[in-house]
Formats: C-alpha cells, sequence, structure tokens
C-alpha cells in the first residue's frame, strides 16, 4: 500500500534527522559550551568525585546537615516519590515518626513544628536542597558535634541561601551537599 | 499566596506574547508561505519530499488523510516496539539492558506513538541510550506534529468551499515538524543544558560520597528529549521522576521554561486557527473559554495546595504544608502551576508527584483530562477537541434560537453533531468502562498504592489519563503488569483515534460545503455570549459525565481528610 510505503520512509528519514542528527548536535553545542553542567554538574574534592550538585545524597553523621526524606534512600538510579495518598494512614504514621525523630535530635520540644520539607519525602528522591528553616534547625546539632561556635555554622548557611527564582519559584533553600562540603573546608 | 499569583502572573506574561508571534509564524507555515526561518529550512524540507517521494502539492480526501494518519501512527508504534524489544542486541547500550517485556514493550509503544507518554517502566534502568533517542524521542516529535497535522486538516475545512479535499497530511506533517517543532527544540534543549540538564552518550557515573557511600549517577542525551517532551505536549521523562528529577528540571528557571514550553505550541495553534479562518477574533474567543477554564482548575488547586492539610498539621509538620512528592527547587505554587498545565495539556510531563496532592488538586486535574484536555489540550488535539465543544455548543444555541446552527459561515447537520459528540463521549466511555473492570477484578485491584477513596482516584486516574492521552499518573498504582499494560495501551490507541478521526470527517464535511454570508440573525461566534455559551456546554457534560465517580474518590477523600476520619 502506498501509504504504508511512505510511513516507513518518513519514519526512516525523520528517526535519521531527530533521532541522530539532532540529539547529537545538542551533545555537541551542550558539552561545548557548557561541558560541566551537561556532565551531570560533577563536584570533586582533591580531583575525587563526590558526588553531583544536582543529586542529593544520604546524610546520617551528627556533624553534617541533613537531607530531605528519599523513598529510594538517594539511590540515584531509582528516582521517584513516595506517592503515598494524603490520607494514607500508614503514611501518617510515618511521618509522626520522622517529626519524632527530627525533635529528638535536634533539641526541639514535644509538640515544636517541625518544618515539612524534613519530614516529607520528594518527588525525585534526589532533591539536592533543604529550606533555610530546615538548615537553621540544624545548626545547633552540627556545630555542637564539630566543636565549633554555632554563629560559624549559622553564618555559613545564610551564606549558602539563594531563591525564590523571580520571587515565585521555589522556595529560599540551601544545597545539602555543597554546605556540607563548605563546612569541612571551616572546620 | 503572592507567590501562586506571581508565579502565574509571570507564566502568562512569558506565554502569551511569545503565543501569539508563535500564531503568525504557524499561520504562514502552514499556508505554505516564506517566513525567516525558509532559507535554512526550506532546503531540508525538500529534501524530506524527495526522498520520502511526496507530492507537495498533493491533495488528500478526509478517507485518505485519515487512513495517513492510522498507517504512519501504528508504523511508529511497531518500530519502537521493535527497538524496545531488540535493545539488548542495538548498539548505545552503555548500560548493556536487556530488551523490554513484551507488554511493557507494546504499551511504551502505543503510549508514545499516540502521544500520551504514559510510562510503565523506569527509564533509569529499562530503556537504553538508543531506545531513548532513536525510538521515544523520535516519536515526541512525530506524535505531536501527526496531531498538529490534523488539527490545521480540520481548520482548513473551515475555509474551504465545495471542496474535496483538506490538504496533504505528509506536507502538513514534515512542515510542523522542520519549521515549528525542531527549530524550538534546538534552542530550548541548549538553554535547559545551561541549566544543568545533562546531555552525553556515557554510561552512568559511580561516586564515592564524603561519607563513603555509593552512589550511582545515571547519564543520557537528557536535554535533547527534555525539551521536544515538554514542546510536543508529550511529557514521558527520561528519568523515572520525569520532571520532578533535577537532572531534567534543575533551577527555577528550567521550570519555569519547561512549564512555558509544554503550553506554548497549543496555545499558539488556537490563535493560528483565527488567522487561518481569516478572523483572529475567532481565535482569541476559544483561547478565551480555555483560559477561564484554566482559571476555574488552577483556582480550586492553589486554594487546596495552599490551606495545607490538617493531618500532616496534626502530625506535627508545620502549617501543614504538602510538601510530600514536591521539590525545594519548585516549591508548592510551581508544582501546582505546573499540574494545572500538563493535564490541560495533555502533556502529562509532572514536577512533583500527583499521587500525593491534596483531593482537590486531584479532582481539578481528573476534570481537566476527563472533559478531553480542551483547556488548550495538546498540540493540535486540544484545537480538535475544542471545536467539538463549540459544534455541540451551536447546536445548542441553535436550537434555542430557532436557526439551524452554523459555524464560520458553514451550516452544521447531522454528520457534523454525530462526529463532534463521538469525539466527546468515547473517551468518557472507555474511561469510566475501564475503571469499573479494573476495580472489580484482581488484576486490577493487586496495583492499588493506597487504600479507600484514594485507590479509586488512583484507577480513575490512570485511564482518564490513557483515554485523555496524557500521560500523567497517581504513580503509586503500580501499572506495570499485564493486566494493566495491555488495557491501558488499547484505551490509549482507542482514545487517540477518537479524537483525530472525527475532527478529519468535520473538517472534510465543512469542507465540502458552500459557505453562507453571516447575517444580522447569525449567532457572533467571536463575544464574550459564545465565550459563556461554550464554557457553560464543556463544564455541564464534565459534571454530567463525571460526578459520581468524583464524588466518590477525590470529593470523598476531601471530606475525610477535613474530617480527620479514618481513611
Amino acid at each position: 500500500m502506498k501509504e504504508v510505503r511512505t510511513a516507513l520512509l518518513v519514519l526512516l528519514v525523520f528517526t535519521l534527522l531527530l533521532g541522530l542528527a539532532y540529539p547529537l548536535l545538542v551533545t555537541g553545542v551542550g558539552q561545548l559550551a557548557f561541558p560541566r553542567r551537561a556532565n551531570g554538574s560533577l563536584v570533586a574534592v582533591e580531583d575525587r568525585v563526590v558526588g553531583s550538585a544536582l543529586i542529593g545524597q544520604s546524610f546520617t553523621s551528627a556533624r553534617y546537615f541533613h537531607g530531605r526524606p528519599s523513598f529510594s534512600d538517594y539511590d540515584a538510579m531509582a528516582s521517584g516519590a513516595s506517592n503515598l495518598g494524603p490520607t494514607n494512614p500508614a503514611y501518617l504514621l510515618d511521618v509522626r515518626d520522622r517529626v519524632d525523630a527530627i525533635r529528638r535530635e535536634d533539641g526541639l520540644p514535644a509538640g515544636a513544628p517541625v518544618p515539612a520539607d524534613l519530614a516529607l519525602a520528594s518527588g525525585s528522591g534526589l532533591d539536592p536542597e533543604i529550606s533555610l528553616e530546615g538548615a537553621l534547625l540544624q545548626v545547633g546539632r552540627v556545630a555542637a558535634a564539630r566543636g565549633v561556635d554555632a554563629s560559624v555554622v549559622r553564618e555559613l548557611v545564610m551564606r549558602s541561601a539563594i531563591g525564590p527564582f523571580l520571587g515565585a519559584f521555589g522556595e529560599r533553600r540551601v544545597n545539602v551537599l555543597l554546605l556540607n562540603l563548605a563546612l569541612d573546608g571551616v572546620s | 499566596m503572592t507567590k501562586a499569583v506571581l508565579s502565574t502572573i509571570e507564566l502568562l506574561v512569558l506565554l502569551l506574547p511569545a503565543a501569539a508571534l508563535l500564531a503568525v509564524y504557524m499561520a504562514r507555515v502552514f499556508r505554505g508561505e516564506r517566513t525567516f526561518l525558509s532559507r535554512a529550512l526550506r532546503p531540508i524540507e525538500k529534501l524530506i519530499y524527495r526522498l520520502c517521494r511526496i507530492d507537495e502539492g498533493g491533495e488528500m480526501s478526509a478517507k485518505s488523510y485519515g487512513l495517513c494518519v492510522v498507517a504512519f501512527t501504528l508504523v511508529g508504534c511497531l518500530a519502537l516496539f521493535l527497538i524496545q524489544m531488540l535493545q539488548g542486541i542495538l548498539p548505545l547500550n552503555p548500560q548493556g539492558l536487556r530488551g523490554v517485556r513484551w507488554d511493557t514493550a507494546i504499551n511504551t509503544a502505543i503510549s508514545f506513538g499516540t502521544n500520551t507518554n504514559w510510562q510503565a517502566y523506569a527509564g533509569e534502568t529499562t530503556m537504553s541510550v538508543l531506545t531513548q533517542m532513536l525510538g521515544l524521542a523520535v516519536q515526541n516529535f512525530l506524535s505531536a506534529a501527526v496531531g498538529m497535522a490534523v488539527a490545521i486538516a480540520m481548520v482548513r475545512g473551515f475555509t474551504r468551499r465545495e471542496s474535496a479535499t483538506i490538504g496533504s497530511f505528509w506536507v502538513d506533517l514534515v512542515r510542523s515538524v522542520v519549521y515549528v517543532l525542531l527549530p524550538l527544540a534546538l534552542v530550548l534543549s541548549v538553554v535547559l543544558v545551561s541549566q544543568g540538564v545533562v546531555q552525553t552518550l556515557r554510561a552512568p557515573v559511580e561516586v564515592r560520597t564524603i561519607e563513603g557511600a555509593t552512589q550511582v549517577i545515571p547519564m543520557g542525551p537528557v536535554a535533547s528529549q527534555e525539551a521536544i517532551k515538554e514542546l510536543g505536549t508529550n511529557g514521558g521523562g527520561y528519568y523515572n521522576a520525569n520532571s520532578a528529577h533535577p537532572f531534567e528540571n534543575p533551577s527555577g528557571l528550567s521550570n519555569l521554561l519547561e512549564n512555558l514550553a509544554l503550553l506554548l505550541v497549543p496555545t499558539a495553534l488556537v490563535l493560528t486557527f483565527g488567522s487561518l479562518v481569516g478572523n483572529r477574533r475567532q481565535g482569541r474567543a476559544l483561547l478565551a473559554a480555555m483560559l477561564v477554564l484554566f482559571a476555574l482548575g488552577l483556582g480550586l488547586s492553589f486554594w487546596a495546595e495552599l490551606s495545607g492539610s490538617p493531618r500532616l498539621s496534626e502530625a506535627g509538620v508545620a502549617s501543614g504544608e504538602n510538601l510530600e512528592g514536591k521539590e525545594m527547587r519548585i516549591g508548592i505554587p510551581a508544582s501546582v502551576l505546573w499540574a494545572q498545565s500538563t493535564t490541560a495539556t495533555s502533556t502529562g510531563a509532572v514536577n512533583s508527584s500527583h499521587d500525593s496532592a491534596l483531593p482537590l488538586s486531584g479532582l481539578a486535574q481528573l476534570f481537566n483530562m476527563g472533559i478531553g484536555e480542551v483547556v488548550l489540550g495538546g498540540a493540535g488535539v486540544g484545537l480538535v477537541g475544542m471545536l467539538f465543544y463549540v459544534v455541540l455548543a451551536m447546536f445548542i444555541a441553535g436550537l434555542m434560537i430557532g436557526r439551524t446552527p452554523e459555524f464560520l459561515g458553514k451550516k452544521l447537520g447531522a454528520r457534523e453533531m454525530v462526529m463532534a459528540v463521538v469525539g466527546i463521549l468515547l473517551p468518557p466511555v472507555l474511561l469510566l468502562g475501564g475503571s469499573a473492570i479494573a476495580l472489580v477484578v484482581p488484576a486490577g485491584l493487586a496495583g492499588l498504592g493506597n487504600p479507600s477513596a484514594h485507590g479509586l482516584s488512583e484507577i480513575l486516574y490512570a485511564y482518564t489519563s490513557a483515554a485523555a492521552n496524557n500521560g500523567s499518573a497517581m504513580a503509586g498504582l503500580s501499572v506495570d503488569t499485564p493486566f494493566y499494560n495491555l488495557t491501558l495501551g488499547l484505551v490509549m490507541l482507542i482514545g487517540r483515534f477518537a479524537t483525530l478521526l472525527p475532527g478529519l470527517a468535520i473538517g472534510a464535511a465543512v469542507a465540502r460545503k458552500k459557505t453562507v454570508p453571516s447575517s444580522i440573525a447569525t449567532f457572533p461566534t467571536t463575544g464574550p455570549l459564545f465565550v459563556v455559551v461554550l464554557v457553560g456546554v464543556i463544564l455541564l457534560v464534565g459534571a454530567l459525565t463525571y460526578f459520581p465517580a468524583f464524588s466518590l474518590g477525590p470529593i470523598l477523600e476531601h471530606l475525610l481528610l477535613q474530617a480527620g476520619g479514618a481513611a
């Protein structure tokens, strides 16, 4: 049939144009113009790659700021959200447990509200950032664990804060990996 | 609240002028006139015609146009199926992935071939670089172009008099890709790389974190795919987390641009329609109706999400802020704005988890898709769907004033009416029927990710998304099973042709007719009264169709959330 033959030809030609030429052209331009970003915004310490500035990772030590809960525990090959619904009883119990754990770790009184980002999992499971409030809440713990003055740590947090873009997109926030690397740099 | 209003205004301030410019450009492209890009693109266009033996001046009847649409869609699905099955022995497979399982491959092939981009798989660990680049990304372009071509052909029908043909499918398709989608995608993808979207053919990178753990970071030619994913209202993410993934959507700016991109082509096409029929006010009237519906859904979603969750407040979360499934660089207002945009269009890309959204924003999303995505809608198909409602609205208006209904000087008869009703009602029949089956068979219930009313919403969302060719999901539902892959695949396929083919039939029917001059008794279709009637008809059809299902899903869940009762 004539239609099917044309369909095959058009698909073939466009596969070469859109499936090869187009992505390879973008790859070429991207690699030349923005090599660091095109290759994953990797961050190195003394020539050793320790992660990507854009991909969150798990921090458990008291000496470091902690990121958000992650459904995949920061397995970057398994991105995704918890997809738990707002009335799911098991989910609400989990949230209570997380809130209690944060209150314990960071010395908050019972019943004190906890910033939402520290208690609720992100959409990607790889959110590299936490809210400014979420970071400030952890200053006391981190400073004590490192034996440095809390004002030094607080100053570092304040200097790391970015956003929101155009006053509307995103929260006032800090990048956890970059903040922790900066911490290691000063103490 | 400030952020909600501000983000919406900033998006519209960019969108409306950009769409107006693109609309003028597209009108020239589809009339075959010269544009500022013709010097560069005309040789490519002509080369494609020569290689594919396409007659540029060729004209088609609606039947041959429709036959080409069906043949091209099915050939595309088949090729994509084969690429997935054979990826294990094909090159560009740095992770050494095996062929995709047959039922997942069928579902994905239909999904991308029909511009749905529903994803039963996780990209990181299922699809090779070759499959993503040569398979999925190519269909992102082509399925969008098919929708655009059909919309243009249908509109052409209104502009012709006593004509048996509505243009050439192949010419409309090639022009959509070469003049519209490809140049836009090239620009957007490079901007996205500058924001941190990765673009490389490398294998995943293994790193040791400062706490000594190992993390494997995926790579890929993501920016090139991300750009067309939004511009073509496709929505299939390179990675499982879609546009919530930092490598797909790394910054506030990338989020704004991607949100803009997914609205751009559908918005512009509505205005192109006005230009092509020689009455720009007609395009603006349709856009006004769409924006009214957009504002209603957006308002409801903002109200729900900004009020927060009383259950989270009880649990000790500050202000009950519903950040579950949302990213910090995006935040709640921009997540809501995106969710509204992606379900109003047929995009289905997500930058937050729709499963964890509060019930009333879920309701708005279901409604947007359920009415057939006519609020802007998919590239092309949104305009087609809206024209079905216009035919219905003019029919009802005609009954009220006792005149034969007409639109743009064409008398609307039984054939136009039947086709419009098929286009409006077949998708709801499919999705309500499909959901009903999934809710009673063990294979359907086995997939539930959440209990109670929310579980019903998950299943309803899946079939709604499939029938409307949206592709977003309440992703807690485990759908990578033969039952869901095959039933949803079938619904996607029928849903796609239930929009495209009646659209062509209407275009052909009106092309054959004479154009009657408007008189003092003609119902004006460019004023506020027309917009009110049109919006009223859409809301009425939507409410009558979905109220029972919605009251058992999102509405019940909203009451449970507020009352604090057991879910």
